[in-house]
């Protein structure tokens, strides 16, 4: 099908575009790779009457580092995170969510920030911005400002982010010498995640000294899994450990039943990914 | 309406869009250039697979306004201009890896991108590089084995420069929109996503 | 199977590269939706959002006003001239045929209903107006349960007919004298083993949606459509319009794939037809994908209750099966046809004494189901394969052997089973032995014999299918004794043209199946022309103005039968002007290499070539006395008998009882199609087949949710596999020719489809039998597969 009439912006600095949504109002959408907003086009699910491109500013892509932190553009290609050496150095969980986003042709328009932004709870990527303790910059009227990914992800589709606002950078704190995996289990290859475990973990010898792990759609928003992560630090890295760690990957979470997959089994794949994730991670 | 600027399989064209106009139809509709099709409206087939500055993208999933300044080839811009088929065209035609053959424009140019980035890859990298197109006919095996033999050809054979890849320069014949001279060695702005 | 090691002495039984693909692979494709006529106005339909509704108020004037717009109509609007879509098979003598508008009059009865049509000077203008058009409905009771909807209080899906029962048929084999009374066997039997299988609706996913363009703007009415059917549709279209069908032409371009899903005249066409009528300018109509989904015809959907009989030491007796098939809200062209289609196949390859057969078809508030890739047969066949494995359990045997003690011996042939079908020709001993080897079934039967005592978390299953089916549709007899409106004969036209090129012309109209290039091969060796000189014309009923068209596993069966009988003819008509221009008598020519000579002649000595034929009865300054100066001929087959492929497939499984998933580990199929005429496209068949037959087994369905809206509307939701999630298949054949037709070939079109989801769902049930899983209902998601578990474990079993 066709989307409805809209305007077409394509802003060429950060300013401009936050000026180009604050004219617009709420009638706006921002665009960059465009590879979720446009099949919701297309099916005329939203007709937003400006679409503000933010796909040729300079400013918003690319990856670098900057001192203990990654900073990774919002505009960046996934098919660009995948690629990028920085990225397989110092946060090689991205890069391994990445390569489970959507296929080939979709990650070399899709966006690092668009898939944030976008926060769709079966989204591979948000729960790992969440376990990985990820700040977001964004970029407003009055400049910018940073919010941690806990505090990013509001609801189902609904993020901090205003109305004049624009995802502008993603900053990740490195994590030299931890393991990381990311665990996808979905129907066909090419499909959402039904459970998606993000795990970034850190061993001193026999013993796993640091855990992040975070789950994707196991609620309206990426879950951190604060009871995993609790009973691995200290624990040996043993596979009897992270089964009893992993066992507690669905406490607090708020799984939801849909065409896909019913709750309970929602609850149920979170304790095996995890324990699959973490194992991966532990090296085991 | 939005001034457009592309290079489609070697010609450019200077057109007037809406903005809401895909970048398949502009392709088809505009251009003629029918050879890419439409299956799908969720971005979950590949049939309407171009390359778009030598990378693929589902043409149905982006607008053409965002690819203003880019060079497109399609599946009718393959072959050499003395009709020599592409090495992946011709090992579709060789390993019969098509039947009704709606899905090919979109396969063949997915297949010559995840080539263009691994020249030599196993099947199974085969078959997850192709994940983002589906076939209905054919249970995708000797699709595979298509793309296998033409990593041999490929490799074998003289690799293509990423100029002819994405078809820049390449005279056609194709004649539809008004047409502008190409301004050969200018930098075309890669758009950004 | 590597294909380029055959080397036969002939055209026929060559692995030929397609002559399809060069235009498929360059982009010189002509689908519907390419083309475009000058004056061309496009089509936009508005579409039901409800499941079941009465339309209070529907008002298009808005949408006229709205820019581009041409006109706009309603249901009500064309109530008079619309007519009714038509249901061709009416398996009963009492069934019930509610009124099928193009449009929905007064109430709509499934999502995605037509009501409304917006024509507009482009298709964006048209999907604009649509939204002005002011609808309001009355909600009705949605019909969506089966069973529910055959109880007394059922609200119905059609008020005027009284009931939600469309027909009930029944074949039983005492009545029909082929065999013994099911509850009379079934008594005196060891065993009996019920179980309920549940065929899950599934949606066709052609990969070309469909699309329509109609120019009225010519002598005779143009319609251009993304069919299997041109020849139908014309007849129909005629019946329906009321144009007489000799001012109407149907052309099928390119076809982008069908398997059934366009075997369907369809509310689309006769809207495009009408529109076109009424503005008197070119329409075109293309669907979107979600269009599709909601509205072109579904496939499978159905309950079936089976009781197989046996003695205890395996011996089958007694079969029964039961069956509610789901018709949608309407009966499509041949939709009540489907179920009985099956009734023939449940007996399989197996020699039952009795066997009885009941189908209710029954209304829903969904959209209309109709033929999917195999009809009937792969319902009929899962249901068969899939208890002969229960009885195995049942037994304590192994699943083979019992099939063994069951089927129809090679030296039994031909067999008349107690459905009434004779068998021609079989083999089962030669392909179930291939397949096992090539399977390594031993060795595989042992890891899973380990892998079930070390308690391992993946569980290995091994399923087997051992099925035939009945294709080369049809003989016209049979078809009419089932009430079906059509006949089942084929015809094929050769023309010789005078530079000794050769036209043919074929009834059969591909869409996908490479006719092109296979009769090019059977007219190569019959005439004795080079391959590249044959030009094979289908789809268009200008040029090929009688035929029945594409489904069923026919067209090489019944149309190439039709078309070697029509090259004989030709040689039969030049033969005596070959004579006459040798100066010999006809009855001493001998006719090979596509030259006639006198009997005894040494090759190479001067002859008179067919197209030396062509060129004398072009000029025809030389013929003799009283003969016709043509020697193009046709020939028209009607079969007297079904075909009947045959073949074992074999499916092992890794099943994650942690996860539910599974994964296809190996795969064989070992099928029997007969005479090959070209081993490259038998074996794309039997690879497409089978990946759709797992599709059904592990990936796909349909769902409506509990107002009757499709959940799965898309290609994001309904889950067709793609190349990452299918293995590679290890195929072979044996060749046993089928002898009703010269050709000896039998079809391959729906068999891959047939053979494997029992193959595959018998695999994971057999991984999982051990914690005391009997079913897992299809399609065996990870959710299902783990409930199964975990129920089963529940209740004590372990593997």
């Amino acid at each position: 099908m066709i989307p409805e009439a809209f305007d077409y912006v394509r802003p060429s600095t950060v300013d401009d575009a936050v000026r180009a949504l604050a004219a617009a109002g709420d009638e706006a959408k921002v665009i960059a790779g465009g590879q979720s907003l446009v099949p919701v086009l297309r099916l005329r699910l939203a007709a937003p009457t400006v679409l503000v491109d933010i796909g040729r500013i300079a400013d918003l892509r690319g990856v670098r580092e900057d001192g203990d932190d990654l900073v990774i553009g919002a505009t960046t290609t996934h098919d660009e995170v995948l690629h990028d050496p920085l990225v397989a150095r110092y946060a090689p969980l991205i890069a391994e969510a990445t390569a489970t986003v959507a296929d080939r042709q979709v990650r070399h328009l899709g966006t690092f920030g668009g898939s944030l932004a976008h926060a769709d709870p079966a989204g591979d990527l948000p729960a790992v911005a969440v376990a990985l303790d990820a700040r977001l910059e964004i970029a407003g009227p009055n400049g910018m400002r940073t919010v941690p990914a806990a505090d990013f992800f509001l609801d189902y589709l609904t993020t901090a982010l205003g109305v004049d606002e624009v995802l502008a950078a993603v900053r990740v704190p490195k994590l030299p010498g931890w393991g990381t995996h990311y665990e996808k289990f979905s129907r066909v290859a090419q499909a959402w995640a039904l459970v998606g475990v993000a795990a970034a973990i850190e061993r001193a010898d026999g013993t796993i000294t640091g855990a992040r792990v975070a789950l994707t759609n196991m609620g309206p928003t990426p879950v951190r899994a604060r009871a995993v992560e609790q009973a691995l630090v200290g624990a040996p890295a043993t596979a009897e450990a992270i089964a009893e760690a992993a066992s507690r990957a669905g406490d607090g979470t708020q799984p939801g039943s849909d065409l896909s997959a019913s709750a309970d089994y929602r609850a149920h794949l979170a304790t095996v990914l995890t324990g699959r994730a973490v194992s991966a991670a532990s090296g085991l | 309406m939005t001034r457009i600027s592309l290079t489609v399989d070697g010609v450019r064209y200077d057109d007037e869009v809406e903005p809401r106009t895909l970048l398949v139809y502009h392709l088809r509709e505009r251009l003629g250039k029918v050879g890419t099709v439409v299956g799908c409206d969720t971005t979950s087939c590949g049939a309407c697979t171009v390359l778009m500055d030598g990378r693929s993208v589902k043409s149905c999933s982006l607008f053409a306004v965002q690819a203003d300044g880019a060079s497109i080839t399609t599946v009718e811009g393959l072959a050499a201009p003395d009709g020599t088929l592409h090495p992946v065209q011709q090992a579709f035609h060789d390993r019969h890896a098509l039947q009704c053959g709606f899905c090919t424009p979109g396969m063949i140019m997915e297949a010559v991108d995840l080539l263009n980035e691994n020249p030599d890859p196993t099947d199974e990298e085969i078959r997850e590089g192709l994940e983002g197109n589906l076939c209905r006919c054919t249970g995708y095996q000797n699709i595979v084995r298509a793309v296998r033999d033409a990593a041999d050809a490929l490799r074998a054979g003289r690799r293509p420069t990423a100029e002819e890849e994405v078809g820049v320069g390449v005279p056609h014949s194709a004649a539809a929109e008004p047409r502008v001279e190409e301004v050969p060695g200018e930098a075309v702005p890669r758009p950004m996503p | 199977m590597t294909v380029t090691e055959e080397r036969p002495a002939g055209e026929v039984g060559s692995a030929r590269r397609r002559k399809e693909d060069a235009r498929l692979i360059t982009g010189r494709t002509m689908w519907t939706e390419n083309l475009s006529l000058p004056g061309m106005l496009h089509l936009a339909i508005l579409r039901s959002p409800m499941a079941h509704a009465r339309i209070t108020r529907l008002d298009v004037g808005p949408a006229l006003q709205a820019p581009g717009v041409v006109t706009a109509f309603t249901g009500r609007d064309v109530a008079d001239v619309q007519g009714s879509l038509v249901c061709a098979w009416p398996v009963t003598e009492d069934i019930v045929q509610p009124a099928h508008p193009p449009l929905a009059v007064d109430e709509v009865r499934h999502v995605g209903e037509a009501v409304a049509v917006v024509i507009a000077r482009d298709r964006a203008s048209a999907l604009d107006a649509l939204m002005n058009i002011d609808v309001e409905y009355d909600e009705l009771p949605p019909v969506l349960d089966m069973e529910a909807a055959l109880a007394d209080d059922a609200p119905l899906v059609h008020a005027d007919q009284g009931t939600n029962r469309a027909f009930h048929w029944v074949y039983d084999s005492a009545q029909a004298g082929a065999g013994d009374d099911f509850e009379q066997v079934a008594r005196d039997a060891d065993v009996v083993v019920r179980r309920r299988y549940v065929q899950q609706r599934l949606i066709p996913s052609f990969m070309e949606p469909r699309s329509v363009l109609v120019d009225p703007t010519s002598d005779q009415i143009t319609v251009w459509s993304t069919t299997q059917i041109p020849h139908i549709l014309r007849v129909i279209l005629a019946l329906v319009t009321g144009v007489p069908e000799h001012k109407i032409r149907v052309i099928a371009p390119d076809v982008g794939g069908g398997f059934g899903g366009k075997l369907q005249v369809t509310p689309e066409e006769l809207i495009a037809f009408l529109a076109a009528q009424r503005v008197g300018k070119p329409v075109k109509y293309t669907e979107t994908r979600s269009d599709t989904m909601i509205a072109a015809h579904h496939g499978r959907d159905q309950i079936q209750d089976i009781d197989v009989a046996a003695r205890r030491d395996g011996t089958v007796l007694a079969l029964r099966a039961r069956l509610l098939a789901n018709m949608g809200a309407y009966l499509g062209l041949v939709g009540a046809g489907v179920p009985i289609l099956g009734a023939y196949m449940y007996n399989g390859i197996y020699k039952f004494r009795a066997y009885r057969f009941e189908c209710t078809g029954v209304f829903t508030t969904t959209a209309f189901t109709d033929a999917y890739r195999g009809a009937g047969r792969p319902e009929a066949t899962f249901a068969v394969e899939r208890i002969m494995d229960e009885l195995a359990a049942e037994l304590g045997m192994d699943p083979i052997e019992l099939r063994r003690r069951n089927w129809i011996r090679h030296e039994e042939f031909p067999y008349t089973t107690a459905a009434g079908l004779t068998y021609d020709s079989g083999n089962y001993e030669a392909a179930t032995a291939k397949a096992m080897q090539l399977f390594g079934y031993d060795d595989l039967r042992r890891e899973q014999q380990a892998r079930r005592e070390s308690g391992d978390p993946v569980q290995l299953g091994i399923g087997v299918s051992t099925y035939t089916e009945m294709c080369g549709l049809a003989p016209s007899r049979l078809w009419g004794s089932l009430r079906y409106t059509a006949g089942g004969w084929e015809t094929a036209t050769v023309r010789m043209l005078p530079t000794g090129r050769v036209e043919v012309v074929t009834g059969t109209s591909p869409h996908g199946q490479s006719h092109e290039t296979a009769w090019s091969q059977i007219v190569a060796d019959q005439l004795g022309v080079p391959f590249e000189d044959v030009e094979v014309l289908h789809g268009d009923t200008r040029s090929s103005p009688r035929g029945l068209d594409t489904y069923g596993s026919r067209s090489l069966a019944v149309g190439g039968t039709a078309l070697v009988q029509a090259c004989q003819k030709v040689i039969d008509k030049a033969r005596p002007i070959a004579a006459h221009l040798l100066e010999a008598d006809p009855g001493d020519l001998e006719f090979s290499g596509g030259a006639f000579r006198v009997r005894g002649t040494p090759e190479g000595e001067a002859g008179k070539t067919l197209a030396e034929c062509a060129l004398a009865v072009f000029a025809a300054h030389n013929l003799p006395p009283g003969v016709e100066p043509v020697i193009d001929a046709d020939a028209t087959y009607d079969p007297a008998n079904f075909s009947f492929p045959h073949g074992t497939h074999l499916c092992a499984v890794d099943v994650d009882t942690e996860t539910g998933r599974v994964a296809i580990r190996r795969y064989v199929a070992v099928d029997d199609v007969g005479r090959v005429v070209n081993p490259l496209i038998v074996e794309g068949q039997v690879h497409g087949g089978v990946a759709q037959g797992v599709a059904q087994a592990l990936f796909e369905e349909a769902v409506y949710d509990a107002d009757g809206n499709l959940v799965t509307g898309s290609f994001a939701d309904y889950t067709l596999p793609s190349s990452a999630d299918l293995p590679d298949f290890i195929t072979d054949r044996t060749e046993t020719p089928a002898l009703e037709h010269p050709l000896g070939t039998k079809g391959v079109g729906e068999a891959g489809t047939i053979a494997s989801t029992p193959a595959v769902v018998n695999a994971v049930v057999d991984a999982l039998r051990p914690y005391g899983v009997t079913d897992v209902r299809m399609p065996c998601t990870p959710e299902r597969v783990w409930q199964a578990v975990s129920t089963a474990s529940r209740k004590g079993g372990q593997p």
